[in-house]
């Protein structure tokens, strides 16, 4: 792979600076991470939900990772301030892109992970509610299977430095 | 995302009060009074072609043989002859691994390196490989060390090339080349012995007749000279095969019309390093100890990379800041007028973090968040002080919004 500098765009750099909406959230109503530290980036989504509309009252992000990473969290906390649970579903990583005013292909990784950790902090939501909703697809989406399969790949990795 | 980002970054460092260029390894600051002594060679004098009779082509042989008898000097070999030029250490790395093994393709099939060389050496091998020959990755000890007993073990009368760095260019660690050049020649007295000595050069002592080595890759922008030029030294009656075929004129190993301008300059970046290699080294590790020991005891969870002491090259530091991730650190730092590099995935643009933090033990994690810096014979005791101020900063940041 050639190396190539990353010529982030004046938004990413303004959210790498000053990140809206980071840090931990202590009274969240629900919480869930995507990525792992082996693979070099993580995102934690933090939602504080109005259990009575389902609506996103407040949202935060922790990140470690590159500047993408740190800007695609924080552009999606503010993405769906507000929104209601089935809206902020329809959030997919090429809409986490768009907004944060595009990426370089290799780093489209980071948009998924944000997307899909919001994807996971809905379905736990929900699973503790004991409730699914219709819009809410059994299987996983694209974004949590990307997940998914960046955890696994890092389970193998440590167990192979562990031997 | 496009190339105009570039300007929209660079405009965010504006109004920095003070910098710090750390990233030696990666590119450096050409001396300005090599700048100066290259200068005339470009249209002024000795800008003639070395192979051709007439005073301009004189001068330029003149200029390069005395280059060659300079540099000869100062690294113990025999003669100027044994000196070659070419454009830049990974051409050098590329005719003495290729070239070497290809001279000598009867002698056997299998070279040996270790499992942490610079990323060239480590390419090539693998290129070498994939071309049939059998390549053996010798591994390191948790300071970056060669394992001898497993080196020895691996030596056998099918070894054509071993290549093992004298300064590990990420870690510092200065192997004990001497007694594993004698072991392995004992074993096998016809094998090529070559070492990239481009961290060596200028920074440790480095002799290629004491250490009995039959080639040595040595690079200018390291010292400070300027790119685009670095030199193979080959043992006199060592076979290497040229790769790359043109008219040759003085550069037996390299055809083309000699970079007389780049060879100056080499020339007086070397004058600069050993005209006071004692006390710049003294000055050197002085700072190098006071940024590792400041930020060991200021930063938690850090570690260092590599050995301490004299066993480490006098101008590296290598430290791995746990919870932080080191493509963050290195724009967070660089907007601070601090500039370093880092073995994360994400830095190298590769899948990988660095393979020589992985050959000693370090967790991906650990690697991710690891920060490369380097000495010069420029910096002053302030350059370090204000590292010490913003590093610890930085970090504290970006740990700060880490769920980890």
């Amino acid at each position: 792979m050639s190396r190539v500098p990353l010529p982030y765009n004046p938004k990413i750099l303004e959210l790498f600076r000053n990140p809206k909406n980071a840090g931990k959230m202590d009274d969240a109503t629900v919480s869930a991470t995507a990525g792992s530290p082996t693979c070099g980036d993580m995102i934690t989504i933090y939602l504080k939900i109005d259990e009575e509309k389902n609506v996103v009252e407040q949202a935060s992000f922790e990140s470690y990772g590159c500047a993408a990473n740190i800007a695609t969290a924080s552009i999606l906390t503010e993405m769906i301030k507000g929104k209601s649970l089935a809206d902020a579903w329809k959030i997919g990583w090429k809409d986490v892109i768009k907004e944060v005013g595009g990426l370089p292909s290799v780093k489209f990784h980071c948009g998924i992970l944000a997307a899909g950790a919001l994807k996971r902090a809905i379905r736990q939501y929900y699973d503790k509610k004991g409730f699914t909703p219709e819009w809410l697809p059994k299987n996983l989406t694209t974004e949590e299977k990307h997940a998914l399969e960046e955890e696994e790949l890092a389970k193998i990795i440590s167990k192979k430095m562990e031997t | 995302m496009s190339f105009e980002s570039v300007k929209d970054i660079l405009k965010a460092h504006e109004g920095l009060k003070k910098e710090v260029y750390l990233d030696l390894e990666n590119s450096s600051p050409v001396f300005p009074e090599v700048v100066e002594e290259m200068l005339p060679y470009f249209s002024l004098k000795s800008y003639g072609n070395p192979t051709i009779t007439h005073k301009y082509g004189w001068e330029a042989y003149e200029v390069i043989m005395e280059t060659s008898k300079l540099i000869s000097s100062f690294i113990g070999a025999s003669s100027p002859e044994e000196i070659n030029f070419m454009n830049s250490e990974v051409e050098a790395n590329n005719v003495a691994l290729i070239g070497g093994v290809l001279a000598n393709k009867g002698k056997g099939k299998k070279v040996i390196i270790s499992n942490s060389e610079p990323v060239t050496i480590d390419l090539i091998a693998q290129m070498l490989s994939e071309k049939g020959f059998q390549v053996v990755k010798i591994p390191v000890d948790r300071e970056g060390f060669v394992q001898q007993d497993k080196l020895l073990k691996s030596v056998d009368r099918d070894t054509i090339l071993i290549s093992i760095a004298m300064v590990n260019p990420e870690i510092g660690t200065i192997q004990p080349l001497k007694s594993i050049v004698e072991a392995v020649k004992d074993k096998n007295p016809n094998l090529i012995f070559h070492t990239d000595a481009s961290d060596a050069y200028g920074k440790v002592d480095f002799n290629v007749k004491n250490l009995g080595i039959d080639l040595a890759t040595i690079s200018s922008y390291k010292i400070q000279g300027p790119r685009g030029v670095g030199v193979l030294y080959v043992r006199e009656g060592v076979k290497v095969k040229r790769l790359i075929e043109g008219p040759l004129g003085t550069q037996q190993l390299w055809p083309g019309i000699e970079n007389t301008p780049m060879i100056v300059g080499f020339r007086k970046a070397s004058e600069i390093c050993f005209k006071n290699f004692r006390e710049d080294i003294w000055q050197m590790k002085y700072l190098r100890d006071k940024l590792i020991k400041g930020i060991l005891e200021e930063v938690e969870d850090t570690i260092l990379n590599g050995p301490y002491g004299d066993k480490r090259a006098p101008d590296n530091v290598n430290i791995s800041f746990l919870h932080c991730e080191g493509e963050s650190l290195t724009i967070e730092l660089s907007l601070r007028g601090v500039y370093v590099s880092s073995g994360s995935a994400c830095t190298r643009r590769m899948l990988q973090p660095s393979h020589i933090l992985i050959a000693i033990g370090r967790k991906f994690e650990e690697a991710h968040g690891s920060i490369l810096m380097k000495i010069s014979r420029r910096h002053t005791e302030e350059d370090i002080d204000y590292v010490l101020t913003q590093l610890p900063e930085a970090v504290k940041r970006l740990r700060s919004i880490s769920p980890v």
